[in-house]
């Protein structure tokens, strides 16, 4: 008995190794994310969902905002549909890791740009598609004017965000010794700020002003003139995959550049015979800037036809004709003094 | 004859061997556990790799650059990502020994009321054990934050309970000692959640001691209160002990949904050392691991009480 024994345990290595050796190899570098995309027949986005004026689910039952528009241009660009898209909910925290493993083509959920994401947590940030800052809300009745006053105060926050960090940052820098609230989930942030237990609640500009609309009595909360940080809010894709990369970058860009060149989803059939050398070869009449992407040479028009260019998206969604009526301000094009600027389509 | 014979022989065929068969199936069970690690293993290695990310732990020493709102022991966010760490450990651990030790008076408590000859005790005992045991723990420490610690007054004007108790929004204040409504709200939940667990078991235990003892404890002339202090509730340990393990296992663990009302234990910490750093494998291991951990000093510490407690046969 001992012998079999013997030979079992030796033979167990041998084929564990083999096994360990044996593995598919590494997934074939060939395969771009555009070609499962492609042949999926739709684009699988992870959004917020949470937060009216980038992601939400509107009255109508479908998903709109800032963010939801990338994704449907990049669907627009691909299939010329954009409803060719499935939205995945994801919250702060869980965000990376969906792109990280694939269940999500591209994040589109007000994620800032920062070093450490783009290298260590394995991400490739898109063109900002909104410039932004973190800044902190309190009450109005509360005699807080500004981040000295909020000494020795608890400061409510979310935990998987940059914001988190920031506070810490800023406070330590000034020296304010505070006490933050840390939460998983945005509605309980707000909820337990909106109860009185935290002073202030901190979170980017944006946010705050999109969950002060939703807010008891909005007009009872202020926000504070301070700028925390820069949040540069940006879509997201993973690593090591250029071409789908590229893809997510120039539809971005086609909605910059649409702007630019004044094309807009009404009158983009007027611009169908223009003889602007810049304008047709953007628009695919002339040469194959779309076959470069591995997308058709029209997909420009279609992005525009379907969704729009940039300012229409912001108009659409945070301009003044919504609750929160924010100025372009740096998302204003680079030509009228914003930080808008698209690379030449040539 | 020869039949007889054969299966006798010490070179018999291997295959019809029990002993074989046996060993066979455990390697074969072994083997294919270890298949399916070295497969997962790998898969996630190519994946990390093509994403450019090396696994390790080295990102522990990094400035954590995030700050705590409860802290027992010092801590800057200028310190590590491991001292942050610790500090939700000590975090979890001040609300896991502090909820074991109130959840056992809560539960030993509520278990004998619900044997009381008192009509009103009893039956206030079994109320509160199926309001407790049949909602969701998560509901409760929503319900305990938001409708019970977020509605007292503000910290300018707080209830003063016996002249030095006082209590706000800020929490539960005493003299010497202040308690946040996050660590308040987390110990009272996991408590009367897991203390309407004990209370079953222990009057499980107590009624599975045969009726005998208390008619031998009377006869001895020890008064109610005394028969079940010395002679029932020590022969109901036995019965008691085992289940209780499990309550005190899962209070340790339920006490991870301090994430949920922002406490920063283990858990929330590291919800966000994973977020800044990205280490979502390593940071799930390691908290795994902590609470393995914990775990099993629990379960070691109740099985040596246990042994104690048992019968001694010789």
């Amino acid at each position: 008995m001992r012998k079999w024994c013997l030979v079992l345990l030796t033979t167990l290595p041998v084929l564990f190794s083999l096994v360990a050796c044996g593995g598919p190899p590494s997934s074939n570098p060939a395969t771009s994310r555009l070609d499962t995309v492609k042949s999926r027949g739709k684009l699988i986005c992870g959004v917020s969902g949470e937060l009216p004026g980038f992601s939400f689910v509107s009255s109508d039952g479908k998903y709109a905002g800032l963010d939801v528009d990338v994704c449907r241009a990049i669907a627009s660009a691909i299939f010329d549909n954009p409803d060719a898209v499935e939205f995945r909910n994801l919250n702060a925290k869980e965000r990376f890791t969906a792109v990280q493993t694939g269940e999500v083509d591209i994040l589109s959920r007000n994620t800032s740009w920062t070093l450490s994401r783009d290298t260590s947590v394995g991400l490739e940030f898109a063109p900002v598609m909104f410039y932004d800052g973190q800044a902190i809300m309190v009450k109005k009745d509360s005699d807080i004017k500004s981040l000295a006053d909020l000494k020795g105060k608890a400061i409510c926050t979310q935990t998987g965000t940059t914001n988190e960090q920031n506070l810490g940052d800023q406070m330590r820098k000034l020296g304010i010794p505070y006490k933050p609230v840390v939460f998983e989930d945005i509605n309980t942030t707000f909820a337990t700020y909106a109860e009185g237990r935290c002073q202030g609640v901190t979170s980017d500009r944006s946010q705050l002003l999109s969950r002060r609309a939703t807010l008891p009595q909005p007009q009872n909360h202020i926000i504070l003139d301070a700028v925390l940080s820069k949040e540069p809010l940006a879509p997201a894709v993973a690593n090591g995959d250029s071409k789908w990369f590229d893809v997510v970058k120039w539809s971005i860009y086609t909605l910059i550049n649409a702007e630019e060149l004044g094309i807009n989803s009404k009158n983009i059939a007027q611009f169908a015979n223009s003889k602007d050398p810049e304008v047709t070869r953007f628009l695919g009449k002339e040469g194959n800037l779309g076959e470069g992407l591995g997308l058709s040479n029209d997909f420009a028009v279609r992005i525009i036809k379907n969704v729009g260019n940039y300012g229409e998206i912001y108009d659409r969604y945070l301009g003044p004709k919504t609750p929160f009526n924010l100025p372009r301000g740096q998302n204003n094009l680079w030509t009228k003094g914003g930080l808008q600027y698209s690379p030449p389509f040539r | 004859m020869s039949n007889n014979q054969q299966s006798n022989h010490p070179k018999s065929n291997i295959w019809r061997d029990v002993r074989f068969w046996r060993f066979a199936g455990q390697f074969l069970a072994v083997f294919i556990a270890a298949i399916v690690v070295a497969i997962l293993w790998g898969n996630l290695n190519r994946n990390l790799q093509q994403l450019g990310i090396q696994p390790g732990f080295s990102f522990l020493n990094s400035q954590a650059a995030f700050d705590i709102g409860e802290t027992l022991i010092s801590y800057a966010p200028s310190d590590t990502y491991s001292r942050a760490l610790l500090v939700g450990f000590v975090n979890s651990l001040r609300v896991m020994v502090a909820g074991i030790i109130l959840t056992t008076i809560v539960g030993i408590t509520a278990g004998i009321a619900r044997l009381s000859d008192n009509w009103l005790v009893r039956k206030l005992a079994l109320v509160y054990v199926e309001i407790f045991r049949n909602t969701p723990l998560l509901l409760q420490l929503l319900f305990w934050y938001f409708a019970v610690f977020l509605t007292l007054p503000k910290v300018e004007n707080p209830i003063s309970l016996l002249g030095f108790i006082r209590l706000s929004q800020n929490g539960l204040e005493l003299p010497w000692i202040q308690f946040s409504p996050e660590f308040s709200t987390l110990l009272i939940g996991i408590t009367l959640y897991t203390g309407a667990f004990i209370a079953e078991i222990v009057r499980g235990g107590i009624q599975s001691v045969s009726r005998g003892q208390w008619e031998a404890a009377a006869s001895l002339g020890l008064k109610p209160g005394l028969a079940m202090r010395l002679v029932i509730f020590p022969q109901a340990l036995r019965v008691i002990i085992p289940p209780l393990t499990s309550q005190y296992l899962n209070l340790a663990k339920n006490s991870s949904l301090a994430v949920a009302i922002g406490y920063p234990d283990i858990y929330l910490v590291a919800s966000t050392t994973f977020n800044q750093t990205g280490r979502a494998v390593e940071v799930m291991l390691l908290i795994m691991t902590i609470y393995l951990t914990i775990s099993l000093i629990i379960s070691l510490v109740m099985n040596l009480f246990n042994k104690s407690v048992q019968l001694k046969e010789r």
